[in-house]
């Protein structure tokens, strides 16, 4: 449709022949882009000169921050146990009930008709925020660390689940065939023909999940689902800023680590 | 014993180490069983379960085709207006971090150090930043524009660093031998090469903004995020239904949209 409102370029070569040179899309993608940031920037009231001129309240927080209370890290291990409790729970769940989920919802095992829905549930659930279903399900479960760990399964299901249908629909087909024709079920060609070729990336793509759900499971108890979150929310409320920091300190130094320990073995299992 | 008959006696998978970290997850796994605590799931939960589903099976459906400030649709347009800037910001501000951890580009500590950094801006929660930019603003959208942009500023460097890494040198040494340059060579050498690995993480990375511009609401920074919160306190079912089936719908078709063009940017 674009070549017909700009038509393209004609170009004469010397032996008579006329050839097209479509003319390039990038002005008009670079109109709409700034046409969006005007419109985004009319919507969200920026203006660069507060930013100029105050950014500097930004850093009063963090100069509060340092140096952080030492004291305060009794008060804190027992939440972040929590918290990295939750989302190794809800990651090690999530990663196992994420295969039978990929099964359903992969287009090459299952009927069109199931996989298509499957894909749709597990479309919907990834795109609920963690901090939605965490809030949904502190009226469920109570508040506490159950709520959070339910809302990290959630996300793992969908996330891990994602990932492994696209590698099961990218899998070699042809042992799965051979070994339906030699008389096994689909069950079990599975099992046999398909799980050893996406295991390795399915095994990365958990603890990559399990890394990113650390960082998410940090911030639920902002909505009482348990873990550090709470004491953060907490420290921000009483605006007592170096136990914020001290908080903010142990949580990037357990992100780290455990970031380190997976990074380790997703590089062992590729 | 030659080589090969070694590697024929070595067993073909190292039993024992996979039992030791099989082992060592099912200990950790039987550590965070206690992270289960029933003692607080009330009676009503169950029937609040159900309020929820009735809820968004029959949405409040006046609330999700409202046009004015209030309405469903503006704050949609409001949390993807956030996540538009905030990923534009972020992306400006990658560009220079991702070429100074580079290894391949800055010596080793400097490249060390700015990953130090970016890993501590990627850590400390949005929320943590939300509050701080609403000193500087004021609450309202312009807050949350400036947390999205710092958080992703931490997932663009990383893959933009990816994509520098990878870059091809024999290309820059041939057009050193014909005489380019140095803003040639970045010109053709170099920008060709990574400029739609970026646009395509960077899209990516917009994807995910609206997903975390949905939830800085909580802490008043604009977005859909707080009216739906606000409702689930109240457990106003119905409006949850209608700004979740919202909220739903926008991001799948953005995904859909940034998926397509991701795919055409890697395939050329």
């Amino acid at each position: 449709m674009y070549d017909k409102i700009i038509p393209p370029s004609k170009i004469t070569l010397p032996n008579g022949k006329v050839v097209h040179e479509k003319k390039s899309r990038t002005p008009i993608i670079i109109l709409l882009l700034i046409i969006a940031t005007i419109i985004s920037v009319r919507f969200t009231n920026f203006e660069m000169s507060v930013l100029v001129s105050r950014i500097s309240e930004f850093f009063v927080i963090i100069d509060q921050m340092i140096p952080p209370k030492w004291e305060y890290i009794d008060f804190i291990w027992q939440p972040l146990m929590d918290t990295i409790k939750m989302s190794l729970l809800g990651s090690i769940l999530g990663s196992i009930a994420a295969v039978p989920a990929a099964y359903f919802a992969a287009s090459n095992v299952m009927s069109k008709p199931v996989a298509a829905v499957s894909k749709f549930l597990l479309s919907i659930l990834r795109t609920l925020p963690t901090l939605v279903s965490a809030l949904i399900a502190t009226f469920i479960f109570g508040l506490g660390t159950l709520a959070g760990t339910v809302a990290i399964f959630l996300f793992t299901i969908a996330y891990v689940g994602k990932l492994l249908y696209e590698q099961i629909e990218n899998a070699d087909m042809k042992s799965f065939e051979a070994m339906e024709a030699a008389g096994m079920t689909k069950i079990q060609a599975f099992r046999y023909a398909i799980f050893p070729q996406v295991l390795p990336n399915y095994l990365s793509t958990s603890l990559f999940c399990f890394e990113g759900n650390v960082r998410y499971a940090a911030i639920l108890g902002y909505v009482g689902a348990g873990g550090i979150g709470l004491l953060l929310d907490e420290g921000l409320g009483w605006r007592d800023y170096p136990s914020v920091g001290m908080i903010l300190l142990m949580l990037i130094i357990t992100v780290y680590l455990i970031e380190q320990v997976s990074e380790h073995f997703r590089k062992k299992l590729i | 014993m030659d080589a090969i008959e070694k590697q024929l006696n070595n067993p073909p998978w190292n039993l024992r180490y996979i039992l030791i970290v099989t082992a060592l997850v099912l200990i950790l796994f039987i550590w965070s069983l206690s992270a289960i605590n029933l003692e607080n799931m009330g009676q009503s939960g169950l029937e609040i379960a159900a309020s929820i589903i009735g809820g968004i099976l029959n949405p409040d459906l006046e609330l999700l085709f409202n046009f004015t400030s209030q309405g469903v649709m503006y704050l949609l347009v409001e949390t993807m207006a956030i996540a538009f800037l905030g990923t534009i910001i972020g992306a400006i501000l990658a560009i220079p971090l991702a070429f100074l951890s580079a290894s391949n580009i800055v010596p080793k500590p400097v490249a060390g150090l700015t990953r130090i950094i970016l890993i501590v801006i990627r850590t400390i929660p949005a929320l943590v930043y939300g509050l701080m930019f609403i000193r500087v603003t004021g609450p309202g959208p312009f807050a949350g524009v400036l947390t999205i942009s710092l958080i992703s500023i931490g997932m663009l460097a990383k893959l933009f660093v990816d994509a520098i890494e990878d870059l091809d040198t024999s290309i820059l040494e041939s057009m050193t031998s014909i005489g380019c340059t140095t803003f040639e060579k970045i010109r053709y050498g170099i920008f060709p090469q990574l400029f739609s690995m970026f646009l395509s993480v960077i899209i990516y990375r917009f994807d995910m903004n609206l997903r975390e511009a949905s939830i800085l609401g909580l802490v008043g920074a604009g977005g859909i995020g707080a009216p739906l919160i606000f409702a689930m306190n109240a457990y106003r079912w119905t409006e949850v239904g209608s700004i979740l089936i919202g909220l739903v719908v926008l991001i799948l078709i953005v995904e859909l949209f940034s998926n397509r063009i991701r795919t055409k940017l890697v395939r050329g």
